[in-house]
């Protein structure tokens, strides 16, 4: 069953086009990667979903409600949510203030405070320490913790390993493979081509603002996908689905 | 000891500046807005509070059951109206968009009220005179009393609402980043308009106390301004209890400087408020440009 469409989407920089036309569709508690290379659009993509970037066309449908014209705020309250580039935690904001404040949202569900403090053990030393003096780990954390107490339906999470040791990427990684049997829809812009297509049943690559290749991860091959990436041989792959 | 009653004038005399500076302040660092029209806004509200009490006998602690409601109101219509547009088109804008609003309040008070000087002492009783004799040579005066106690109880509360409510969270989150806050389902517009509620609240409380110990007219709010300006600048702006800090040592130097020279008043009041924001310069943010400019031309 269908959860969230994008239909057409267009979204602009000034005179910059950096999503061109995307149509793809998500179902309920499908995971699904993004991967493409800089500046392929996925965080542009990602936040016009939300609501934070203005669309210069097409619709974002969710839950069968046309929610183009809503504002970032009513969308999380409908069951968007995204991880933001960056984190972009509230730095003064103690850890627990930061997850609290996504209450805001209004609604409830199975992320409380004590299972996002469950779910993310290392967060539950640093309750208190205002979010600017976590590590990156655990600010990490902190967000995806703070995304998952508004308890969405949809959970759009924009390069969660950036600046991670690969330890704690492990970590994270593991997380998510819990929150997957949990029933969320997940969409995953990850750099780590083959992380991502391991965690995903599905895969869309984005090139110069478009779909360059989409498919199941487990049918799309790693060089299919490599090509797209960088955009080699794209008419040909054009050409071969054709 | 001959400046202990100056220190202990001068730190209730610093509990008032704190008062008139709490929504100066509380706007600053809720929404990064210096509003110049912070002190004509309190002029605004002693007026209403006088024509209650002129006019329709109403006691301005009573009239304050209506004046807080109606400023709060006006400060969320002015976010919507002028705020949030001006904020937009940078930081420097809306400072002169209040500076424009100032001078309209001013004007159209003067139009209205003409150039007469009011207060709101004639309404109160004995409470804008009488006083507690602690000893011989010091007395503690209970308006002053009354409005040193308004004062911490009301930064101490904005305080605890802002460390302990969830709207009070919003209100900080919204006013690190406003962008961001919409992902957790938080209305920044909404937050920004009731934020400027509650700063034009504090300023109807200061408003009538301003009105209370001393007499106003329709063009007394850019000193109320100054004064309000120099104990944020002093305790930091943006911090509430370092904004009752700010007042005190303002009206500690002030009432000190009072008892050296009769031109001691202002002067030692504008001479702290420049030492503090040379210290803060100096061993702040722009600290590094600021030694080496010194050192430079030394």
């Amino acid at each position: 069953m269908t959860l969230l469409s994008v239909e057409r989407l267009e979204a602009r920089y000034g005179l910059l086009t950096a999503v061109r036309g995307v149509s793809f569709a998500v179902d309920k508690g499908e995971t699904i990667a993004l991967v493409g290379a800089n500046g392929a659009g996925k965080t542009t993509l990602l936040r016009a979903i939300a609501g934070q970037h203005p669309l210069a066309g097409g619709r974002v449908v969710f839950n069968d409600a046309d929610v183009t014209s809503r504002s970032a705020h009513v969308r999380a309250r409908m069951g968007i949510a995204l991880v933001p580039e960056g984190r972009r935690l509230f730095a003064s904001l103690t850890v627990e203030e930061n997850l609290l404040l996504a209450r805001s949202a209004g609604r409830a569900g199975r992320w409380t405070l004590e299972a996002v403090m469950e779910a993310f053990p290392n967060l539950k030393a640093r309750r208190r320490s205002p979010a600017g003096t976590l590590s990156g780990g655990e600010q990490q954390a902190t967000a995806i913790g703070r995304a998952l107490m508004t308890n969405p339906e949809i959970i759009l999470l924009d390069e969660v390993s950036l600046g991670l040791s690969p330890l704690v990427v492990g970590r994270v990684y593991e997380q998510l493979e819990a929150l997957k049997g949990s029933g969320v829809a997940i969409v995953l812009v990850e750099q780590d081509l083959k992380r991502a297509m391991a965690t995903a049943s599905r895969a869309i690559c984005m090139l110069e603002g478009a779909i360059a290749i989409e498919g199941a991860t487990a049918e799309l091959t790693h060089e299919q996908v490599t090509h797209a990436y960088f955009g080699l041989r794209r008419s040909a792959e054009h050409g071969a689905r054709a | 000891m001959i400046f202990v009653n100056q220190i202990i004038q001068g730190v209730l005399l610093g509990g008032y500046y704190a008062l008139i500076a709490c929504g100066l302040s509380f706007m600053f660092s809720v929404m990064r807005i210096i509003n110049l029209a912070h002190g004509s806004l309190a002029i605004l509200a002693a007026y209403a509070l006088f024509v209650l009490a002129d006019r329709y006998g109403v006691s301005p602690f009573l009239g304050l059951v209506v004046v807080v409601p109606a400023m709060a109101l006006i400060g969320a219509g002015l976010q919507r109206a002028v705020l949030e547009r001006s904020a937009r088109g940078g930081l420097l804008v809306p400072v002169l968009s209040t500076f424009g609003l100032s001078i309209v309040i001013d004007n159209l008070l003067f139009q209205q009220f003409g150039a007469d000087t009011r207060s709101l002492a004639p309404y109160v009783g004995d409470l804008s005179y009488d006083s507690w004799s602690i000893t011989d040579d010091i007395a503690i005066g209970k308006l002053a009393a009354l409005t040193m106690a308004t004062a911490i109880a009301l930064l101490g509360g904005i305080q605890l609402f802002l460390n302990h409510t969830q709207l009070g969270r919003m209100i900080r989150a919204t006013a690190e980043d406003s962008d961001t806050v919409g992902l957790v389902g938080v209305n920044a517009r909404r937050v920004n308009a009731l934020a400027a509620a509650i700063a034009m609240a504090t300023v109807a409380i200061s408003g009538a106390f301003l009105a209370m110990r001393a007499t106003f007219d329709p063009y007394a709010g850019a000193l109320q301004l100054i004064f309000a300006f120099e104990a944020a600048v002093i305790g930091g702006a943006g911090s509430l209890w370092g904004t009752l800090l700010g007042g005190i040592v303002l009206g500690v130097a002030q009432s000190v400087g009072a008892s050296v020279s009769p031109q001691g008043f202002f002067l030692a009041g504008h001479g702290i408020f420049l030492v503090a924001l040379f210290l803060r310069l100096y061993f702040g943010e722009f600290g590094p440009r600021l030694r080496r400019l010194v050192r430079g031309t030394a």
